[in-house]
């Protein structure tokens, strides 16, 4: 009992003081507000306010009003409630593709560091040699011919994709790890490589693995929504990346009446992406100190 | 005076010696990590196209027998048009398949009959190689210098306000930058006539080296070449000034400061060229991402090049075309970064001595 609660009011202390840290860094703080905001919305805005049925023919195309704070759309429905509703893939999407892509990369990327030899030089070849290939056309390429029938498996798709460059910052991230003293104490007293990795190691890169991840997130984000627009995966109706793509197809582009129907889903994911980055970003300084006070 | 005499050690020719000497040659390392990338996305295209369930041969009979075909005329139409010998056991497809790679045989289109897939690419790709090369030099240089104001200037007013500026272009999507453009400056502030600039050149046009071509080419490229600038130049500035900053803290410079060359003479011969040098490994990447992102940009500013090609493929479900242009896109990119290693070794001797690996 007594180690449970040394160890949970070492967590927290360890976490109150991040969180101190990044209160300094303002465009951080403001970031990950933003991004818990999204997903809130996302995840618990379809339950208070679901999406409308039907069609509105009276309000086709307005501009922002007292009732419609976003305008309308070219069906006449609410944007505002359109972006409430249109969140979820989006988010569910990047979250598990960033996670997935990143376990990957870990344990191949950990594995390969720790094994070294030929197993390592093979591995990394490899790695070398997918980063070369463009990954957008290939995904898309592939997202047709395989016809991906749910959110799952199109973030499973990206994942498989995109994991080489990570694991490849993971190695080198492992590499410069692996000399410090604690770890040699532990290969000394035999722990065995998936404890020292999982145990040891894992928990002095975080930080590193947090700020990766929230990078693929966002990159996974920038596909998905390519695919939307390129017409291969139109998931639910309410998304914001059909939403655009949508407007696009309805001529928004040459008629300025309707420009909020494609500005506020533009605005949506636009404010996700940066309220990752810059909480990335901000991530990277509290945890590399170096960065902090500038050189 | 005492001469030292040493005998060097004559290495023998043996077989393994010399092949050693050939592995670890750079620019031969180089050739060989390229050959086989291409080969890689050669065989998975084609076990994608071919042999997964619901594939894309299985698919084109299908709906050739759904337009009225019989299934046995079916299955021969998809064969020629997919240059594929239906009858074969799939490693002799695939054998045949890659010797009609070899040869720039890439099978004939579904939707426009009779067109080939290798004529179709080659009447866009120069407007792919055109663009997209234009607006990575643009971005290198670009990125280099606003990198290195940056570092020189840090954390004044103006370190801060590029920085920013490139974090943010950096995290949005080059789509909804591309999507902005349009947005503003063709609907909102009307700079430019979006709609006259569909396509590469205007109908009717001739092709030639006159200042009326080259203006026409520039003004339907221009947007396009501006959104894929924007895209790119954040990564690059923040790369750049990072790299300027850990070398201005090297000793090098310090001892250059102290023997009192001028700012000039230290930015260019000491700086500059040790904070770029990095920078032509990140090119590698950079060409593959700009060349992915050309299938959205391309297809929103309707500019008929490879990306445009490949997106109509897509939502038309011609998959000998699909086929064809992600090869031949894959295969820029990667004689690109084979440029770039070939580039970065003749700059910086060091890698080509190493034999290249980080």
């Amino acid at each position: 009992m007594r180690i449970l609660y040394d160890s949970l009011t070492g967590f927290w202390r360890e976490t109150a003081k991040t969180f101190k840290i990044l209160s300094r860094n303002k465009m951080g703080l403001f970031g990950f507000f933003i991004v818990i905001l999204i997903i809130l919305i996302s995840v618990f805005g379809p339950l208070l306010w679901p999406p409308e049925a039907s069609a509105n023919v009276a309000e086709i195309n307005k501009g922002i009003s007292a009732r419609h704070w976003l305008g309308t759309d070219f069906q006449g429905q609410d944007n505002l409630r359109k972006i409430v509703n249109g969140g979820k893939d989006i988010v569910v999407i990047a979250l598990l593709t960033g996670v997935l892509s990143m376990l990957i990369a870990v344990v191949v990327g950990s594995f390969s560091a720790f094994i070294g030899g030929t197993v390592d030089s093979i591995l990394m070849e490899f790695v070398n040699i997918w980063l070369t290939i463009p990954k957008f056309p290939l995904l898309a390429v592939l997202a047709t011919v395989l016809s991906l029938k749910n959110v799952a498996m199109l973030s499973v798709l990206m994942a498989i994709l995109d994991w080489p460059a990570l694991a490849r910052q993971v190695r080198s991230q492992v590499l410069s790890l692996k000399n410090r003293e604690y770890i040699e104490a532990a290969t000394m007293l035999d722990f065995g490589t998936p404890r020292i990795i999982f145990r040891e190691l894992l928990p002095n890169m975080m930080s590193f693995v947090a700020i990766s991840t929230i990078f693929e997130m966002t990159h996974a984000i920038y596909q998905q929504t390519g695919l939307v627009f390129l017409g291969i995966v139109p998931y639910s109706s309410a998304n914001w990346g059909v939403m655009i793509s949508a407007a696009e197809r309805r001529g928004v582009l040459f008629n300025p009446q309707a420009s909020w129907s494609i500005l506020a889903p533009m605005a949506a994911i636009i404010l996700f992406q940066l309220g990752l980055v810059s909480f990335a970003r901000s991530l990277d300084e509290v945890f590399n100190p170096r960065l902090r006070t500038s050189v | 005076m005492t001469t030292i005499t040493t005998t060097p050690a004559i290495p023998r020719r043996t077989l393994s010696n010399t092949l050693q000497k050939i592995t670890s040659n750079y620019l031969l390392q180089k050739l060989a990590r390229a050959l086989f990338s291409i080969w890689l996305v050669t065989t998975i295209t084609f076990f994608v196209i071919r042999a997964m369930p619901g594939n894309a041969v299985d698919i084109l009979i299908q709906e050739l027998t759904a337009q009225g075909v019989s299934p046995e005329d079916a299955k021969n139409q998809a064969a020629a048009l997919m240059n594929i010998d239906l009858n074969q056991p799939l490693s002799g497809q695939y054998l045949d398949y890659l010797g009609n790679v070899m040869h720039g045989d890439l099978g004939n289109s579904y939707k426009s009959a009779g067109l080939s897939v290798t004529k179709m690419i080659t009447q866009v790709l120069p407007w792919t190689l055109f663009s997209v090369g234009l607006s990575l030099l643009i971005t290198f240089v670009l990125g280099i210098a606003l990198g290195a104001i940056m570092a020189y200037k840090r954390d004044t007013w103006i370190d801060h306000v590029l920085s920013n500026l490139a974090a943010t272009l950096d995290a949005i999507s080059p789509y909804l930058i591309g999507l902005l453009a349009i947005l503003l400056l063709g609907l909102t502030w009307k700079v430019v006539p979006i709609m006259e600039m569909r396509g590469a050149m205007s109908p009717g046009m001739k092709p030639g080296f006159t200042i009326a071509f080259l203006a026409d080419i520039f003004k339907h490229v221009r947007v396009l070449l501006l959104v894929y600038v924007l895209s790119s130049i954040g990564s690059w500035m923040l790369q750049m000034k990072s790299n300027t900053v850990a070398t201005l803290g090297e000793d090098y410079v310090t001892v250059a400061r102290a023997r009192g060359l001028t700012d000039g003479r230290i930015l260019t011969a000491y700086v500059g060229r040790n904070a770029t040098l990095p920078l032509f490994t990140r090119l590698a990447i950079s060409v593959g991402f700009v060349v992915g992102g050309s299938v959205l940009l391309e297809t929103l500013f309707t500019y008929r090049g490879v990306g445009f090609l490949l997106a109509r493929s897509i939502s038309e479900r011609d998959y000998p075309v699909m086929q064809g242009v992600f090869l031949i896109i894959t295969v820029a990119v990667v004689f690109a970064n084979l440029l770039a290693d070939y580039v970065y070794g003749w700059l910086d001797p060091r890698v080509r001595i190493s034999g290249g690996d980080n």
